[in-house]
């Protein structure tokens, strides 16, 4: 078996809360909080949960914008925190990122032809012929016309700025992307674009992504694992067709559960969770889903279930045990 | 009976100031609702629903232009009424949600206040009164110690109740139609599901008409009875929402549902729609479609199709339909 390409293991990462008299520090944020997943080579790892879960923050992590507080990346076998100046380069190569809003993320004085070819400029030092040459190539690969190098952002819509953000992104030949809620700014009708343009890349150059996102189904329709997260922890992990369809944690459950159908007739069982996600400054003890959950025993509020194996996948919930 | 609302064949301009040029945002647009019925207006951004929408409460931009039709609701054509009068209309009879609460909540006035507001405008309650109202309506949309959240600040909540509290204000004078413009895009799943419960159950218990002004066809098969698609102004098909998703008439409309990954059938390849929505202010000739539709005859480039009637409720505005239906007119 391939190395994979990303290995994350035990990962967290605690944020200091500067507040209180004289900004003395008020508690930490546990915004990842012991948390383990791998991407394998050309494979997508689908990341789902609301807002304050962790999402973001395990992205950036990944991404090498934000340092653990505790627990290891391996990238292709190396532990990042281990890696020299060159490794770290090289990483910082082979990982890039696509984000939500392509108004937002392409400088609108820039010509597409130097926002695509601008990782290029700064990391590599390659004449200009063949600069202009990769810029064609990006263009054709993420299907945009070749005159569009002369143009400015604001000349394109949506879906074609997000084509932008992917050619850039694919401008050095990463291993990985990082996929924000790549398609949620966009019309609906743009959507499936941009999805079938992901796939086939991922298909044409064994790209593995890290997936984003607050649609349940593009999640699923896009990944080859599924991870749950809710408050910093990971409550499920496992194969993205199965969890989606029995999912086991009753987070995960309710949260599916909450999906919108795709049809009228299709009736699932509707499990409405009582109250909102509590703040992560003051995270409930044991099992930090215990006062939502319905199924909640005892136990649950005074010890933290952890993650254990159960038919293919792993789930932290006592209900297993 | 006559219908809570009917709309015929409504227009909506938007003209520049010197009115070289004109953007129909909303064109030919007729429907009806009964009381106590849900309709979802399905489109995509520009497409004209939100302009549709508040143009039933007469809140138009002042670059826009009412340039034909009329919405008759509860027997009156809301276009022939002076202002005074509609501002009776307007949080009183017929209400609103907005997609962003942060937006609709003034932050320099307690929830309280607000959801007392148009209490104290439209039924004269004393301030008294409408404060203990406030907190029975807090109540009713599930706010927990509404006691003492009424004296607080919209700041000091969620996004999930302070939606919640949005809903409050709109239900606050009993209206009998509620408009919902993407009420729960700014909302997390698990919240979402709780607000469109939370709509459901105050729609039985006030015998209330829906529109639910939306993108997300899931949020149409969840909760709406009917459906009206919209295309660059005009409504491309109306009808039943189970038929609509059994039998799209309109091949834009079959498009969008075969587009939408589904959980069910995952990493089957999604079939795109071509192009890009079109430029309301520079229109393709005949159906506006037809530069991205699958389908597309010579005709459908020179001449815009008429409404047809597919099934009992169920309307297309396409050739295809008007010949497989042997040219019947609406």
């Amino acid at each position: 078996m391939t190395t994979p390409v990303v290995e994350a293991r035990r990962l967290s990462k605690l944020f200091p809360v500067k507040g209180g008299f004289l900004g003395r520090s008020a508690g930490v944020v546990r915004a990842v909080d012991d948390v383990s997943f791998t991407i394998e080579q050309g494979q997508t790892l689908g990341l789902v949960g609301e807002s304050g879960c962790g999402k973001t923050t395990t992205s950036k992590l990944v991404l090498g914008l934000e340092e653990p507080t505790g627990g290891s990346i391996r990238f292709e076998g190396q532990d990042l925190q281990e890696l020299d100046a060159a490794g770290r380069r090289h990483y910082r190569k082979s990982v890039q990122a696509v984000f939500q809003d392509p108004f937002a993320s392409l400088n609108p004085r820039m010509r597409v032809g130097a926002i695509i070819a601008e990782p290029l400029v700064t990391n590599e030092s390659l004449p200009d012929s063949d600069v202009r040459k990769r810029i064609a190539q990006l263009l054709e690969l993420t299907g945009l016309p070749e005159r569009s190098a002369d143009l400015f952002p604001h000349e394109f819509s949506g879906g074609q700025r997000q084509r932008i953000a992917i050619a850039r992104a694919l401008a050095l030949s990463p291993r990985l992307i990082v996929l924000d809620e790549p398609v949620s700014a966009l019309d609906v009708s743009i959507r499936a674009q941009i999805l079938n343009l992901l796939r086939d890349l991922q298909a044409q150059l064994g790209l593995s992504y890290l997936f984003i996102a607050h649609d349940l189904a593009a999640v699923a329709h896009m990944s080859h694992t599924i991870a749950v997260m809710y408050l910093g922890r990971l409550v499920e992990l496992g194969e993205a067709g199965e969890l989606s369809r029995a999912p086991k944690h009753p987070y995960t459950k309710a949260l599916f559960s909450a999906a919108l159908p795709s049809h009228p007739d299709e009736r699932r069982e509707e499990i409405i969770l009582p109250g909102e996600v509590p703040s992560p400054l003051r995270p409930p003890s044991g099992c930090r889903f215990h006062p939502r959950c319905p199924e909640a025993m005892a136990r649950c509020s005074t010890e933290e279930p952890q993650l254990r194996p159960l038919e293919g996948r792993v789930v932290a919930c006592h209900l297993f045990n | 009976m006559s219908p809570l609302l009917e709309i015929r064949k409504l227009g909506v301009h938007y003209v520049t100031a010197r009115g070289t040029r004109v953007n129909r945002a909303v064109d030919e647009v007729s429907f009806s609702l009964d009381a106590g019925e849900t309709l979802g207006i399905v489109g995509e951004s520009g497409s004209g629903k939100t302009t549709l929408a508040l143009s039933l409460l007469r809140l138009l931009p002042t670059a826009a232009r009412f340039a034909s039709g009329e919405i008759h609701f509860e027997g009156r054509d809301l276009l022939t009424l002076s202002d005074k009068e509609m501002r009776k209309v307007r949080g009183k009879r017929i209400a609103m949600i907005l997609q962003d609460p942060m937006a609709s909540l003034n932050p320099l006035f307690t929830v309280g206040n607000q959801v007392a507001e148009p209490l104290r405008a439209h039924e004269g309650a004393t301030r008294k009164g409408a404060w203990a109202r406030a907190c029975e309506l807090l109540r009713s949309v599930k706010i927990p110690a509404p006691e003492a959240r009424v004296k607080e600040y919209p700041h000091q909540m969620s996004g999930g109740m302070r939606q919640r509290i949005v809903g409050a204000i709109g239900i606050s004078c009993e209206p009998r139609l509620l408009i919902a413009d993407e009420p729960t895009t700014s909302l997390d799943l698990t919240i979402q599901a709780q607000y469109l419960n939370l709509l459901r159950d105050l729609q039985k218990a006030h015998g209330l008409a829906l529109i639910f002004i939306t993108h997300n066809l899931g949020i149409v098969a969840k909760m709406c009875d009917r459906v009206a698609v919209m295309y660059a102004g005009r409504i491309v098909e109306a009808g039943p929402v189970k038929q609509i998703f059994d039998a799209p008439a309109h091949p834009y409309t079959r498009a969008l549902l075969e587009s939408i990954p589904r959980m069910s059938d995952s990493r089957r390849r999604l079939t795109a729609i071509d192009g890009q929505p079109p430029d309301l202010a520079a229109l393709p000739a005949g159906c506006a479609f037809h530069p991205r539709c699958p389908v597309a005859v010579d005709r459908c480039h020179e001449e815009a199709p008429p409404d047809v009637t597919v099934a009992p409720g169920h309307f297309g505005r396409c050739w295809l339909a008007v010949h497989a239906n042997g040219g019947g007119r609406a």
